[in-house]
């Protein structure tokens, strides 16, 4: 077996890449999705809870009050596009088309060739009625910021090694 | 520093690991189903086991394992069997650590930890892992994995079950990321298996927290920063020689502050979340000591950091402190459940070595004919230094460490030669802050992160 099966502080997800989040507050690889949360443009108390399935590509937008957004019906909306750019500035185009299951073209990956390749398998909307989790989750995310730093120590951190390698 | 003791063997250690590895192969494939007796998987812990206290009771667990039946209790079972194994195998490097720098440590057992309550997380959080251990790696799935949010959502607010919160929360992220199980093109099996143990041995009540059992007074001279962080946590833990005022041996302490945080706050970005909750962390970025008076401190070298009981001291150069006052500092103890090879991170000053690349690019210090490897990937993003400074160096500040098999070195500061000047480049020079460009970029950044998010907080989490 390789070093890398045999460390303890193998490196298994890369660190996000630093991106600019008032367009996208949230995204998330996650539950077998591209999921987040996109701010309105014009409603600055609303935000749309948006998604994409891995392999099929189903895809779901609507608002966090749960009315389905009107961009989103037969293909993705500009939200999902929003998403889906944001997602490869975080993620990296591999590893976003990777969770995805997208057979790259050749040539360097992209966000748009990305969009592209779904849109031609027609995807179809989304049943599942994942929004209200999606939204929870993001909630969630949000609470980090209010937990208290503690300067009691954490040995578990030590298998936490950070890494130089973006994503 | 005798390196040619860090390249020779060690005696048991290749049995003990042996037996690790039988069982962290078996969780690849789950522990749901019963398996044929071969004596691998968890008969091997059990095997190992077999002189030990832990004898009866894991081999009763290995047995159910074998089986298809293992219960909880059980899996608590073979994770304290690989726990202690793994405890063997720190002690024995850690003893070779003591010979090649000549540096001992601690005597005696440190305290033992404090009772708290909380045990229905406790039992929420034991579940999740026997789960996991059931369906094994290659069994992951969405709803496996995700059972494991509610759990540590609701610990993470709790101090005192931070440790355990920390540990769920970056490995349920690393799981998540590799479903499903069945599409992984490797896994890393001992890693796993490590969070796992590590995190089934936290849900017994009890044993995490290390009590403080006395207070320091005296000055404290940094050494370097060490950045430890994954998606949703940041660490950085200072390592110093702590001189005590009543004129007693000065000893190796560590101080450290850790936050959770949001997986979009990243780089340098991460000092801003730590550094208003210890003065040490701008002591330590400016190159100044503090004087300390009644910190409360562990046995095992940690300081239960308060700003009140501290405050700026004389400047201290961490070269003078590493040639000068680190030779003849002790080190500290460790808790029996936290002896764990992953856990070594022996401050050493190196200097006189011939610094070297390979043709992949691992980088080098050669000692007296012995090639010590440099881990340049552990250099965090959000300092200057940078591998190419260590590559070029002529001297070190260091962490000695252990994994995959070999000793190696996490430089936290070099000394290098600029335009025929001597520099000094610190891994946590922005700890206090830095007008370097890409620094302030980057605090920047995640400036503007805190802000969208707090706004959006603001709006979503109290409606
Ligand atoms: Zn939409």
């Amino acid at each position: 077996m390789s070093n890398w099966e045999r460390s303890s502080t193998a490196r298994v997800v890369p660190p996000a890449r630093p991106r600019k989040l008032a367009k996208v507050p949230f995204v998330e690889l996650a539950d077998g999705r591209l999921q987040g949360v996109v701010s309105s443009g014009s409603d600055i108390g609303r935000v749309y809870v948006s998604s994409v399935a891995a392999g099929s590509y189903a895809f779901a937008c609507s608002t966090n009050n749960n009315r389905p957004c009107g961009g989103a019906r037969g293909s993705f909306c500009n939200h999902i596009a929003a998403l889906v750019d944001q997602a490869v500035l975080q993620y990296g185009p591999e590893r976003v088309a990777r969770y995805l299951k997208i057979d790259l073209p050749d040539g360097e990956p992209d966000a748009s060739g990305l969009r592209q390749a779904m849109a031609l398998t027609r995807p179809a909307p989304d049943d599942a009625k994942a929004a209200a989790a999606v939204f929870s989750r993001f909630l969630r995310h949000l609470a980090y910021l209010e937990l208290a730093p503690v300067t009691t120590p954490l040995p578990e951190m030590q298998f936490f090694p950070p890494t130089r390698a973006a994503a | 520093m005798r390196t040619d003791l860090l390249t020779a063997p060690v005696d048991g250690l290749d049995e003990a690991l042996a037996a690790v590895d039988a069982f962290d192969d078996a969780l690849v494939a789950g522990l749901l189903r019963p398996r044929t007796s071969d004596g691998a998987g968890p008969e091997a812990l059990a095997v190992a086991v077999a002189g030990t206290p832990l004898a009866a009771r894991v081999a009763e667990a290995a047995g159910k394992a074998a089986a298809g039946a293992a219960g909880e209790d059980h899996f608590v079972a073979l994770a304290a069997a690989r726990t202690a194994l793994l405890g063997s195998v720190h002690d024995a490097l850690l003893i070779r650590v003591e010979q090649a720098t000549g540096r001992s440590g601690a005597e005696g057992e440190p305290a033992a930890p404090g009772e708290r309550q909380a045990a229905n997380l406790l039992t929420a959080a034991r579940a999740w892992l026997s789960d996991l251990a059931r369906c094994g790696w290659q069994g992951l799935d969405h709803d496996v994995v995700s059972g494991a949010a509610e759990v540590v959502s609701a610990m993470l607010p709790d101090p005192a079950l931070r440790r355990l919160a920390t540990l769920l929360d970056g490995f349920a992220a690393e799981l998540a990321a590799s479903c499903p199980g069945t599409a992984m093109e490797r896994v890393p099996v001992r890693r796993w298996a490590d969070l796992w143990s590590r995190g089934m041995m936290l849900t017994v009540p009890g044993a995490a927290g290390a009590p403080p059992t006395g207070t320091a007074t005296g000055r404290l001279l940094p050494l370097g920063v060490d950045l430890r962080e994954h998606a949703t946590a940041a660490q950085a833990q200072v390592h110093a020689v702590f001189e005590p005022a009543d004129g007693s041996a000065p000893r190796l302490v560590r101080a450290g502050v850790s936050a959770p945080k949001p997986d979009t706050v990243v780089g340098a970005g991460i000092w801003q979340l730590l550094r208003p909750h210890m003065s040490l962390l701008a002591a330590a970025g400016e190159g100044r000591s503090m004087d300390l008076t009644d910190m409360p401190v562990t046995d095992e070298g940690d300081l239960l950091w308060s700003d009140g009981h501290a405050r700026p001291g004389e400047p201290a150069d961490p070269f003078a402190t590493a040639r000068v006052a680190l030779p003849t500092a002790t080190g500290p103890a460790t808790a029996p459940l936290d002896r764990h090879p992953a856990r070594i991170a022996v401050p050493v000053f190196l200097e006189g070595y011939s610094a070297g690349t390979e043709d992949d690019g691992t980088v080098t210090f050669t000692v007296s004919g012995t090639a010590l490897t440099v881990d340049t990937d552990l250099i965090p993003v959000a300092g200057p230094l940078t591998p190419r400074a260590v590559a070029t160096s002529s001297a070190c500040i260091g962490l000695l460490r252990w994994d995959a098999g070999t000793f190696g070195i996490q430089p936290l500061a070099v000394e290098t030669t600029v335009r025929r000047k001597v520099v000094a480049v610190h891994a946590g020079a922005w700890a206090g802050g830095t007008e370097d460009k890409v620094g302030v970029k980057g605090e920047k950044a995640a400036t503007d992160t805190v802000k969208v998010l707090g706004e959006r907080a603001g709006r979503l989490l109290r409606k």
